[in-house]
């Protein structure tokens, strides 16, 4: 790929951990790759995978979710509604022809902020390997119910 | 959905942007010139703003000013963590007139300006920040917080002297207190130090009254030997079950005179004293130290032969007589309560001092921790304050050894506060003691507290030898006629340049304070955050210091962070005045962020029941749809992300919302 590919990231964060390990990387200054941004939810489990087909088909080239590690989720289990849904949306990506490796689940607690400057970088840098999404737009433009769903 | 008609029924989505300097954090990277003027182009943007501390008097007033002046009925402002500052914006809304849940907050700065390196590419992400949430806020909608009573009754968990503290303030304020202790006694650490510092007022001394205050508080439920199991509920209303271990002495008919103990066949104690850490032995029944509250012993059943045999002649109950306080047949019992608030004060362990093996602790008899030494030099301790070695001499050279445990990238990297200073006071106690020749290796003296600089002075004056060095090892091998039968201490004296090897004694090793060791437990019980070092997290560093990130449970003491007695002290009673604060005030309001559902989508398929937590969906089999209790849900918007109609939504979380977020990122 070309230097000047720069991936565009969706991140879907929970409120209770990773939106706080975001929040204690920025205060600890540490620096990461400016690609993936965060759009807050409660909690995981309120990743709809409508959400993450419509960041993709709006344009993202990866989408990361972030959870609390299993057994610490503030809802108790929500994380692992998490878990098994985007198992299952990654073999229906693969249908769509979209690399099941562009969307990626990790689980990263209030305290990780170094582990969330790495997966940034990591996943930032990965998409970056992989290229532009290139779909076949009418592939996932055609799913009626995001097409109703969506504003 | 057009996303037009929600505010206040003016008819059309004015927005106003707010952005955010921060002084330099956010305009020192984000071009917040640049910034502003983009947002000020964006759909439905009325008027778009950049400010130097949008958080600041001035600030709010700014933006209170545009909701009137240009009939904002939407309001976005880019600046800090929401956790920080979207209750301040909220309550800024709501001055000018609006509905507060009409506001959106971009995170700038913790999650732009101070992770990025490049100003080019923070600006970029700030703009798709902005973006989205200038998308998202025209579908915002008003919103009203939910209202629930709060029960006045408030449980404490930990008898230490954070407990103890934020027990007595509340019961003072007239407020019924739970103080559950898991010991059989209260008193924690504090009870078992000699004397304090800078002050060296004894510890009991200060201790037992505030001890004894709490067992004849009228208001004051004081549950030792009790465990917290289980805990339901939320903020105003927790369900808390607490498991009352068995004494096997009846505490409402037990008097405390303790003739039991004096009566035990065992006419020696034969197990380790858990309150003198293993320096004496106690009897199989047992009253923790003298004055133990409440002053009812307890009977170890691993200990006691009539529970290993039943051939005892079970010579205390026979002394109880009349009494009759002694019942064999107790078993762990499960109480119920209820309360508004948690305060949890579960402290801290030392750190095992086996952990570093090339200081001999566990090896060379003459090795000691710093806990041992409290009980050592204490009057009413195992010796009664003769300070003497296990090998049964005096000690004329001692060696205190500072950052045991602390300070180490191979244990913990953080300074545990209080070592420095609990060294010192060691160092001067032995000394008084003994007239030992008392040496103290530091890394760096540490006495950052009132009277404590002049304290360590006092020290120096008073001839304790301070060598800036940390002890590489602690060995037996002599290398001189001098060393002969010493434990000698290899030491890099950095002042010198030098390394040296100095003969003592005695070795005291000064631990660092941990977390206790089922801190994760008792986290994922009251749902607390940690830090990395698995100190219990507060909501902030700050400016919430007491508050955790789960409404209604408080911080005290060293759960929270290693500290000293004065400020375990006033964060014991910061606790019990945020958790007065919540009791007064009667109700509680909580952020709207329920789920619901519109019976008119719903289909029945009942998906999202079996997704639900907390059981707060049911079928309404008459309808054939399913039903919402908000009273149970807590809002985490599964069952949401579950609807494959689209009739399960979440407040602040609406599907069109975060479509449009996404949108809105993805400029």
């Amino acid at each position: 790929m070309s230097e000047a590919f720069n991936p565009r990231i969706v991140g879907f964060f929970c409120n209770w951990c990773t939106y706080l390990a975001a929040d204690l990387a920025g205060t600890s200054r540490m620096k990461y790759a400016p690609n993936v941004r965060v759009v807050r939810t409660m909690c995981s489990g309120r990743v709809d995978p409508q959400l993450v087909v419509w960041a993709f088909r709006n344009g993202a080239d990866g989408v990361l979710i972030g959870g609390c590690h299993p057994g610490d989720c503030h809802y108790q289990e929500g994380n692992y509604k998490t878990l098994r849904r985007m198992g299952l949306l990654r073999t229906m990506l693969a249908q769509l022809g979209i690399e099941p490796d562009r969307l990626r689940l990790e689980w990263i607690s209030a305290s990780e902020g170094e582990r969330l400057r790495d997966v940034m970088n990591e996943f930032s840098a990965q998409i970056r390997q992989l290229g532009p999404l290139e779909t076949k737009s009418s592939v996932i433009s055609s799913q009626s119910s995001v097409a109703q769903a969506a504003p | 959905m057009d996303g037009n008609g929600n505010g206040k029924g003016k008819g059309s989505v004015r927005i106003g942007v707010y952005v955010c300097h921060c002084g330099t954090n956010i305009a020192g990277k984000v071009d917040v010139i640049r910034l502003a003027e983009t947002a000020g182009k964006l759909p439905g943007v009325v008027v778009s703003r950049e400010y130097k501390y949008a958080c600041s008097d001035p600030g709010q007033d700014l933006i209170v000013q545009d909701v009137r002046k240009y009939g904002l009925n939407r309001v976005v402002v880019a600046s800090c963590s929401p956790h920080l500052h979207e209750l301040t914006f909220r309550k800024t809304v709501a001055t000018a007139g609006q509905n507060p849940y009409l506001f959106h907050m971009v995170n700038i700065r913790e999650h732009v300006s101070w992770v990025t390196e490049d100003p080019e590419a923070a600006t970029a992400k700030a703009e798709a920040l902005v973006n989205a949430a200038v998308l998202r806020a025209a579908f915002l909608r008003e919103l009203e917080p939910r209202r629930f009573p709060v029960n006045p009754n408030v449980l404490v968990v930990g008898g230490g002297i954070a407990g103890i503290h934020t027990a007595l303030t509340l019961a003072n304020a007239n407020k019924q207190v739970y103080l559950v202790e898991r010991e059989p006694t209260i008193g924690g650490h504090m009870a078992q130090f000699d004397k304090t510092f800078p002050t060296l007022d004894c510890a009991a001394c200060i201790l037992t009254p505030k001890m004894t205050a709490v067992k004849q508080h009228p208001n004051i439920h004081l549950m030792t030997y009790c465990e917290v199991g289980e805990v339901s509920g939320f903020v105003g209303s927790f369900k808390v079950k607490v498991k009352k271990y068995p004494r096997y002495i009846d505490e409402d008919k037990c008097t405390g005179c303790g003739e039991c103990i004096e009566a035990c066949i065992f006419k020696e104690g034969k197990t380790p004293s858990e309150f003198d850490v293993g320096l004496s032995k106690r009897k199989p029944v047992y009253l923790s130290f003298p004055q133990a509250v409440p002053p009812i012993p307890v009977i170890d059943p691993e200990a006691c032969i009539e529970f290993k045999s039943h051939k005892c002649p079970k010579s205390c109950v026979e002394a109880c007589g009349d009494r009759a306080a002694i019942d064999f047949t107790q078993t762990t019992r499960e109480v119920e309560l209820e309360v508004g608030a948690v305060v949890v004060a579960t402290g801290f362990k030392p750190f095992d001092a086996r952990r570093l093996p090339q200081y001999g602790y566990g090896k060379h008899p003459n090795v000691y921790t710093s806990l041992e030494v409290e009980r050592l030099v204490n009057a009413s301790g195992p010796t009664l304050g003769q300070v003497v070695m296990r090998d049964g001499r005096k000690p004329e050279s001692i060696g205190v050894l500072h950052c045991i445990g602390s300070r180490d990238e191979n244990t913990n990297r953080y300074c545990s506060r209080v070592c420095c200073m609990y060294s010192l006071k060691l160092a001067h106690l032995l000394k008084e003691k003994t007239g030992a020749h008392v040496y103290n290796f530091y890394i760096d003296m540490r006495t950052p507290g009132k009277g404590f600089e002049e304290f360590y002075k006092r020290l120096l004056e008073e001839g304790i030898s301070c060598i800036r060095g940390k002890v590489a090892e602690v060995s037996t091998w002599p290398q001189s006629p001098a060393e002969e039968g010493k434990l000698v201490l290899r030491v890099e004296d950095t002042l010198l340049g030098a390394v040296r090897r100095i003969p003592v004694d005695m070795v005291v090793l000064s631990v660092g304070l941990e977390p206790q060791a089922d801190s994760d437990q008792t986290r994922r019980l009251f749902n607390l955050g940690c830090s990395s070092d698995g100190w219990f997290l507060e909501r902030h560093p700050k400016l919430a210091p007491v508050d955790t990130f789960t409404d209604g449970v408080f911080l005290a003491g060293c759960c929270q962070g290693p500290k000293d007695i004065p400020d375990t002290v006033a964060q014991g009673g910061a606790a019990a005045a945020q958790s007065l604060a919540l009791i007064d005030k009667g109700c509680v309001e909580i952020e709207p962020v329920t789920a619901f559902i519109d019976q008119e989508i719903c289909s029945g398929c009942q998906i999202c029941i079996a997704m639900c937590p907390y059981t707060a969906i049911q079928f309404d089999s008459e309808k054939s749809v399913a039903a919402l209790n908000e009273a149970l849900c807590k809002g985490c918007g599964t069952c949401v992300a579950a609807c494959p109609s689209g009739a399960a939504q979440q407040n602040l979380f609406l599907d069109e919302q975060l479509f449009a977020e996404v949108q809105g990122v993805l400029v």
